[in-house]
């Protein structure tokens, strides 16, 4: 009887299966080798992606440097961390955050909404506010002019002609 | 030697000083003209003695005595003379010093004047300006002394005394630690003398607003004795706050011209209230009313510009200004806190004698605008106030300190700005005591339609966003309103007159410096607010690190890195510097130079951009120096600011405009026999 096509394919695949592992394996580490090779020649964030996170934080230890223009070698270290973070994947508010959490807020560039610093939003509203109030006090109390005694481009009341004078006369001796 | 005699003219100062106040308070008190008459010599004595001083200083500075430890903290030997003289207010101790020199300059000026008929005044104003004298004396004489001496003990210890110690010899290094290189800038030289002066000449209104409370003399005569200084007062704390933003762009290599930083605000906050005070007292003299409220500004005005001193000079709030930390951040505030006590005292006690003569009769009347007005300028006043001290509360209750920057202040001063903008222009269009919509529409309507092609034409070139829309529309109408204002009355009196046009132009200024200078300095602001609009809202930046023949973008420029060159100077610098060829759309623009300069012996380096300005535009292009710099590759930064050269411009116009509206009146009696004479010539011929 003779072989049928399959039998006579898995018997030459054994005799040579050496041959065949060793292909394989060279397949297998040139994919390997081209994602690795593909992974390492991804771009690192530019300059301009890190400083566009590190423009919203503060330097924690030179105060109010933004952490764009900071000189120190800190400052540099944090912001190659701030590369690598972007490479990772991380989002500008992951980036914010972990920061915030390492060196508390005086790295962000507004206090954030909580606790005590509810305060810092909350105060200069109500203050304008009183100063609208007391404002329209002031305006409230005013007096509307009687039509008659108006001028048409509101000139002052006349003035008492003898202060007038003696006005004249102290201005003189000035 | 020399300090010695330094220290004692100081001293002398301080003991004259404090006589003046007490011979002004016992004159007054008891109704002797005669010890008024001495303290009022005893101001005009003070000037040459504080001179003398300054004088002293500066020859330490100039030859280089680095045994007095202030000489060696802000001189070297590599630093050319006129930096060595310009030193005296590079440091803490001359900065007081500073301070009581030209505060006594002002007080001489005002005792020099006429007083025959405000002679019930003279005493007070003696007294409260001779008080801040004495304070800033009192600190240079006991805890920032300019003339204390390196010594080491017999233990070995080195101290800076004033006088030597039981056995101490005196230590004269070799050579000083030399000036801060951001000092060196020649913005730098002129910004703290402009600053100072316009802090120190704040104190001349408040003198006679105290003498008013004290005396009763609660109508607006104090007003009219200062209007003059206060206009003073304004210019140079303007002048001030616009070199020192020059500075900043120049210097500090951000791109920018104003960080929000602490120190900054401590400088903005006093011409805030002042700018405030400026437009109120006018309200005072034609109509009698706001006469608390301009005490109040003038004493806050007063209390802000001591408190911004301190903010400066005690270190409590870390800033690129802060120089260092010292003990007098106490005595600024106990000082701070007494006169701002008692000036509210005063006020209180002189509350109802300060009612008010009328009545506000007109919503859209100008005294209700100039209401709005200050209201305005409070509410950025407290917006900055609250931004620079919520971080020492946050410390304070919390153990963090919060960090308070620009976006806060951007997003809460913004508006404000922009309905200050709107009031310039529709304020001076108002009538004193009485305006309808009708009055006010057909000042407006011809500038409103103006505005509106503007706004379409700024549409069309591109630019949809609302806010920048809104902002340049709010600079148009202001600017177009007050063109119109000042055109028309150019043409009536060229009509009337038959007067060349610019010849009408000038004197209508002159005829009425207060409100024509007023004019120009609102078209300064409007310009100014270009400039602003223009690097706030549409800046961009690139940086990147590139060799020689690489090029960076920005908007539609390109640099490309040419030449590199590192040498030494002969004032102790190592500088790096790069040439980076520009071309605009294409075309060739030029080479800009930006640099990186070590200054070896202090070892701090300095990175001074180049730029390249239009007024359409300005390329900032800065190195990088906490990167390697050499011609295989440098990180440079690349700034694109569109329309920031009329923040420039308009500092000019503004400075202009108040300088008109400051200068004296021609005096009425003369101009009679002037015009009298010209209609005599011309009848004759």
């Amino acid at each position: 009887m003779q072989d049928e096509p399959f039998e006579m394919v898995v018997g030459t695949l054994m005799k040579s299966r050496h041959y065949v592992l060793a292909v394989l394996l060279a397949f297998v580490l040139l994919a390997v080798g081209a994602v690795m090779g593909q992974a390492q020649t991804k771009p690192l964030p530019s300059d301009d992606e890190v400083n566009a996170v590190a423009k919203e934080l503060y330097c924690p230890v030179c105060e109010n440097i933004p952490l764009d223009v900071c000189p120190t070698q800190a400052c540099a270290q944090w912001r190659e961390l701030i590369r690598e973070k972007l490479a990772a994947g991380w989002n500008k508010d992951q980036i914010k955050n972990y920061f915030k959490d390492q060196y508390g807020i005086r790295v962000l560039g507004q206090p954030p909404l909580e606790g005590l610093n509810w305060l810092v939003y909350l105060l200069p509203p109500v203050f304008f506010l009183g100063g609208v109030f007391l404002v329209y006090r002031a305006l409230s109390y005013r007096k509307p002019v009687a039509k008659a005694g108006a001028a048409a481009n509101g000139a002052p009341a006349a003035v008492d002609p003898y202060l007038k004078r003696v006005e004249e006369e102290l201005n003189k001796r000035k | 030697m020399v300090a010695n005699f330094g220290f004692g003219v100081m001293l002398l100062t301080f003991l004259v000083t404090l006589y003046g106040i007490g011979a002004a308070i016992y004159g007054a008190v008891r109704n002797r003209a005669a010890w008024v008459e001495s303290a009022r010599a005893t101001t005009l004595l003070i000037f040459p003695l504080i001179t003398l001083v300054v004088l002293i200083m500066e020859y330490l500075l100039v030859t280089g005595d680095y045994q007095v430890e202030f000489v060696y903290n802000v001189t070297s030997s590599s630093m050319p003379v006129y930096l060595k003289l310009t030193a005296l207010w590079g440091g803490q101790a001359g900065s007081l010093v500073f301070w009581s020199w030209l505060l006594s300059a002002f007080i001489s000026s005002v005792a020099l004047r006429k007083w025959d008929r405000d002679r019930e005044f003279l005493p007070w104003v003696i007294v409260a300006a001779l008080v801040t004298v004495a304070f800033f004396l009192g600190m240079s004489l006991f805890f920032e002394n300019p003339f204390s001496r390196f010594w080491q003990l017999p233990s070995g210890k080195e101290v800076s005394l004033m006088f030597a110690p039981l056995g101490a010899l005196p230590i004269s290094p070799a050579d000083g630690r030399g000036l801060n290189p951001l000092l060196r800038h020649p913005g730098m030289i002129i910004h703290p003398p402009m600053l100072y002066l316009g802090f120190v000449s704040f104190v001349i209104p408040f003198a006679f607003a105290f003498a008013a409370l004290v005396t009763g003399r609660t109508d607006d005569r104090w007003i009219r004795l200062t209007r003059r200084w206060t206009l003073i007062a304004w210019l140079f704390l303007s002048l001030g706050l616009v070199l020192g933003s020059r500075w900043a762009y120049d210097v500090l290599g951000w791109g920018g011209y104003w960080g929000w930083d602490p120190v900054e605000i401590a400088a903005f906050m006093p011409w805030l209230s002042g700018t405030a005070f400026l437009h109120s007292v006018m309200i005072q003299e034609k109509r009698g009313l706001f006469k608390r409220w301009n005490m109040i500004l003038v004493i806050l005005t007063y209390c802000l510009v001591i408190f911004g001193t301190f903010l400066t000079r005690s270190g409590v709030l870390s800033s690129v200004h802060a120089f260092a930390q010292s003990a007098i951040g106490p005595l600024f505030f106990a000082f701070i806190g007494v006169t701002f006590l008692v000036s509210l005292g005063l006020l209180l006690h002189r509350w109802n004698a300060l009612g008010s003569n009328g009545d506000i009769t007109s919503l859209l009347s100008r005294e209700s605008l100039f209401l709005f007005n200050n209201l305005l300028f409070m509410g950025i006043l407290v917006i900055c106030f609250w931004g620079v001290v919520y971080p020492l509360i946050s410390e304070l209750f919390t153990g963090q300190k919060a960090t308070v920057g620009p976006p806060w202040y951007e997003m809460w001063t913004g508006p404000m700005f922009g309905l200050l903008l709107l009031l310039m222009g529709i304020a001076p269009l108002s009538a004193w005591g009485h305006s309808t919509l009708k009055t006010l529409g057909r000042g407006i309507w011809k500038p409103f339609l103006v505005s509106l092609l503007v706004l379409v034409f700024v549409y069309l070139s591109g630019i949809t966003t609302i806010v920048a829309l809104l902002a340049f529309w709010l600079c148009a109408f202001t600017f177009t309103i007050t063109i119109f204002e000042y055109g028309r009355a150019v043409w009536a009196r060229h009509r009337a007159t038959q007067e060349n046009l610019f010849v009408s132009l000038w004197h209508l200024a002159g005829r009425n410096r207060r409100r024509y200078g007023g004019f120009i300095i609102h078209l300064g602001v409007v310009l100014m607010a270009l400039g602003v609009i223009g690097i706030e809202m549409f800046q961009t930046e690139t940086q990147g690190t590139i060799a020689q023949g690489q090029s960076l973008s920005v908007s539609n420029y390109t640099v490309t890195y040419t030449d590199f060159a590192e040498f030494e100077t002969a004032d102790g610098r190592d500088v790096a510097r790069a040439v980076v060829a520009v071309t605009k759309n294409g075309q060739p623009m030029g080479n800009l130079y930006p640099r990186r300069d070590f200054y070896i012996e202090s070892q701090q380096p300095m990175t001074i951009p180049g730029l390249s300005s239009t007024a359409e535009d300005d390329l900032y292009v800065v190195l990088v120096d906490w990167n390697p710099i050499s011609s295989q590759g440098a990180t440079f930064k690349v700034y694109h600011n569109p329309l920031v050269f009329w923040l420039w411009i308009g500092g000019i116009v503004f400075i202009l405009g108040t300088m008109v509206a400051s200068w004296p009146d021609r005096d009425p009696e003369i101009e009679k026999v002037r015009v009298g004479a010209r209609a005599a010539l011309r009848a004759q011929n």
